[in-house]
This record gives structure tokens, sequence and C-alpha cells, in this order.
């Protein structure tokens, strides 16, 4: 479904130039869930940023469903892919309704029955339907990454790009967003590709994980080697030690 | 040995639509000791804190049966006193170094103000305890970070000097308000186990106020879990995992486990009942 050949991402800043991400391949099979795992500046985000089309790509190609992805990404690709973001207080329009969050990508893509589509929208993510005249600043953080994912799935894509969605919340409103997730994704077969820095997380919600370090790809690992803790490379293994996680057995 | 005892606090919030209680009789006794302190948004865990150093502004208001320091009253006691405690003898480390931190002033800088005003330290003097406050908490190249400004720092280092910030003047009392929820686990633990050398060599109380359970079961002697403004159980770190309320065990059981299994996380159940 994503196929991602030898990635490199590489910005210019004040005359020197940063490579993001150097090399990175990975392989997402239709309706199968993808980690990516780092510390902050592995180039984690990146990736999925470059896919967007949000980030200078500097060698390597991308192919969503066996095609390349063009520049300027199409309308059609934004029907196939979407993407959440880690801060829902940053990744929504504080000035427009949620209806008009919603309904945005709908008219844009000259879909009709925008107020049945908002409505269910709204009920797929557990929100009641008079929230659809708030603002964001009138919701909690919970309730705001559930309208970001429902904005998200608005255009029915078959690929969900995840950008550390929970990160920003509680532990308790997390459980509660995971497991919308989870039954979302089975309930429409999605693709998932998500990046955070919580192997728990990640361990929950994938199948393959992609360890990443300074922009390269460290280590590949299936989700019954991580917790078999079946790591091969010492970086990945320090990842495994320091997560939260092990911390009540240790 | 008792430093900080605290009876029956409330802090209280005068609204339009009446007041709301953030805080609603905590009661609690710190050694030199690591207390955590457990809950979600909302449930007064910062508050607890910043009353502590009586860091509430109106309209909030703090009442308590009791607050005691070192045998002094915090509740009586003059804005004069109390700037004389904060910082030199408890000091607070924010949850955020970008909001923490003064944007327009060198790292550096920003270290030594407290020493030349406070400690009315020279020039060089105070320049040479920062340098050692920066390299207590592990910073390598710290004639960079000196002239450093805090956008040029990642998100790890502008958390430790921080701390090296609270550091300075050796508080007896350090209150760590989600000192490292903004960083990642690798960096976390390095700070973490910074923060447990420091409380451990210079002997100080640590009151550690964290939402991760796990975090603070591992760092911490004992826990408070709050719920609404209150302390709904009172637990030994060590015992965690045999907690007795359903709120802590709610709060543990919602987190993920490496090799856990993937149905459904439970949700946390919210009972009105144990707010009371």
């Amino acid at each position: 479904m994503i196929e991602i050949d030898n990635l490199s991402v590489t910005y210019t800043t004040a005359g020197r130039r940063v490579r993001a991400v150097e090399n990175v391949s990975l392989t997402v099979t239709a309706k199968a869930s993808f980690g990516l795992v780092g510390e902050s500046g592995s180039g984690k985000s990146t990736i999925l940023r470059a896919i967007c089309g949000l980030a200078p790509i500097s060698g390597g190609t991308i192919r969503i469903g066996g095609v390349e992805v063009k520049s300027p990404r199409s309308k059609d690709f934004a029907a196939q892919v979407q993407m959440v973001f880690q801060d829902p207080y940053a990744s929504l329009h504080p000035r427009h309704t949620i209806d008009r969050t919603l309904s945005e990508p709908l008219a844009i893509h000259g879909i009709k029955d925008t107020d049945l589509r908002v409505r269910s929208a709204l009920s797929d993510v557990g929100l009641p339907g008079n929230f659809r005249f708030r603002y964001p600043h009138q919701l909690s953080g919970g309730q705001r990454q559930r309208v970001a994912i429902a904005r998200a799935l608005m255009l029915q894509p078959q690929i969900l790009l995840l950008d550390e969605p929970t990160s920003a919340l509680d532990a308790s409103v997390q459980a509660e967003v995971l497991n919308l997730l989870s039954r979302l994704r089975e309930a429409r077969g999605l693709t998932f590709l998500m990046v955070s820095h919580d192997l728990a997380v990640i361990d929950h919600m994938c199948d393959r994980i992609l360890v990443m370090q300074h922009g390269r790809a460290v280590e590949e690992l299936s989700r019954e080697a991580l917790a078999g803790a079946q790591m091969t490379t010492d970086y990945a293994r320090s990842l495994f030690n320091a997560s939260a996680d092990r911390m009540l057995e240790g | 040995m008792t430093l900080l005892s605290v009876r029956n606090l409330r802090v209280t919030f005068d609204t339009e639509s009446g007041p709301v209680e953030a805080v609603r009789g905590v009661s609690f006794d710190l050694g030199r000791e690591r207390l955590g302190i457990v809950g979600e948004s909302g449930s007064g865990k910062t508050m607890t804190g910043r009353s502590v150093l009586r860091l509430i502004r109106p309209p909030g208001r703090i009442d308590a049966d009791a607050m005691t320091f070192d045998g002094i009253d915090i509740k009586t006691a003059t804005e004069t006193q109390m700037r004389g405690l904060r910082g030199r003898r408890m000091a607070m480390v924010m949850q955020d170094p970008k909001y923490s931190l003064n944007p327009v002033m060198k790292v550096g800088a920003q270290l030594m103000e407290g020493l030349r005003l406070r400690d009315k330290a020279g020039r060089a003097e105070a320049r040479a305890k920062a340098v050692a406050a920066l390299d207590a908490v592990q910073i390598r190249d710290t004639a960079r970070v000196m002239e450093a400004y805090p956008h040029e720092l990642s998100g790890g280092m502008g958390q430790r000097v921080m701390l090296a910030m609270m550091l300075i003047p050796n508080p007896d009392l350090l209150i760590a308000d989600e000192p490292t929820s903004a960083l990642d686990v690798t960096v976390q633990a390095e700070v973490l186990s910074i923060l447990d050398r420091l409380v451990r060599d210079r002997g100080m109380g640590l009151i550690f106020i964290s939402h991760d359970l796990r975090l603070v079961a591992r760092f911490c002697d004992r826990v408070l879990v709050m719920y609404k403004g209150r302390v709904v159980e009172e637990i030994a770190a060590r015992d965690l995992l045999k907690a007795k309320h359903p709120y802590t065990q709610g709060l543990l059981n919602c987190l993920p486990r490496i090799g856990g299994n993937r149905g459904p996380l439970p949700g946390l159940d919210r009972n009105a009942a144990w707010a009371t």
C-alpha cells in the first residue's frame, strides 16, 4: 500500500544542509499497521510529512498503491491519504467551528450530503451532534483529537498517517483515543502508518515496527520480536529498556 | 523528620458561577523523601504543588488547617518571608522549558542572575557556579550552553537548564511539576536519573507531580493518587500493583503494555462518589 524506497529529506538552514532522513526504505501492506519509533530529531515525523509533500525530498521514491506520488500532491492523493497531527491545539483552525472544519474537505472535493456526513463523522468518533457548532477552544484535548480524526476521515481515505496522535493527552484519554483508532481501523479496513516515541503505544497498535535514530533506519522488528526483546541492535534495546512500561517490572 | 506538613488544604477559585474548589482537603507529610502526586488533568495535583509555595494568584484562595515548612507557618508568613523561602529553600521545576525560560536572555545570564542578585556573588564567581550547576545536570559543552538562547536548545537540554537553575541555591524541597513529560523516553530516563542522584546526594525532599503512574512508581517512595481535588489513595510505590482503589487500578490498566493483549484498553471508570 505504501512503498518507500531509499527516501532522503534534506533541509537547508542558514547555508547548512541538514539531512533529516537518510536512505530509509519501508513497505506497509494494505490494512496493516506500521509503527515508527525513535527520539525527537530521529526523522520519524519527517517521513510522514514527506509522504504528504510537506518536506523537501532529496532522493528516493514514494509509491502509494503502486503509483508514485506526484508533486504537488493531487486531490486524489488527499482522498486516499490523510494525516492526524500531534498537537490537537495547533492542528484545528481556532476561528472555524467544528462544522466548518469538517465540511471544508467535502466542499473542496465537491461532495454532496454535507449535513449527513458531518453528523455521521461526529458520531463515528463518539462526539455528540451538538458539538458541530462549537469552536476548538470549547473542547478538551481528547475531544479535539477526536475532531482531528473525524476531519481526516471525511474523504474516506484508505491510509491514515498518525503523528504522535496521543502524546499530548492524559493516560486515560490516550486509552480512549487508541481504542477509537483501533475500532475505526477494524471497521473501515484502514492502513496505518503511526509515529510515536512510546514503544508501548506502538506495540499496542502496530504489527511491524521500524526503529529510527539520527534520520536512519536502525532496525525493523515484528511485534512478536519486540515483545520477546529479540532486538539485535544496541539502540533498539536501549529504547526498549528505557520504556516506561518496563519500569514496573524492574 | 518532617520537612513539610500539610493539613486539609483547600484551593478555591471564585468564578462568576460561584466558587470552584480545585483542591479539597488534601493532607500529607513529607520528610527527606520522594513523594509522587498522580492524577489526570484537572485533578488538582499542580495546584497542590503551587499552594506549598503560595503561588496561587487571586481569584484563587488557599485555605488549610495547617501548612508548615521546617517549622515555618506558610499560612501566616509575610510575602517577604515567602520570597526568602522561594528559590532558596523550596524550588519548583515547571513542565515546559519553552515557556519557563526567558526567551530573550542567554542561558548563562539567566543562571547567573539569581547568584548575582540573591547571593551577591561577583561576576566570575557567579559564572563558575553556573557552569558547575550545568555540569551537575550532565551538560557536556557548558561553554556553548552558557552562550545559547533557550530556543537554540533541545527540550531535554532546556529541561536540564531549568533543573540546574533550581538546584543552584541547594533547596531543601524541590517540587517538580511534570518535569519530563515534554521529553523523549531516553532523555526522560536520563533527566530522572540526574534528579534521583541529586535528591539522594543532597538529601532533599521531592514532590514529583505527573500523570504517568508507571514513571512515578519507579521513581518515588510514596504516591498520592488524586481525583477531582481529593486524595483517593496513598500507597507505597512498590505496592502500586496491589493498589486497592479502583481509580488507581484504572489509571494503571489504561496504559498499553509491551507484549500485552491488544484488545480495547479498559477505559477509566470515573465514579462521582470517590470525589466526596
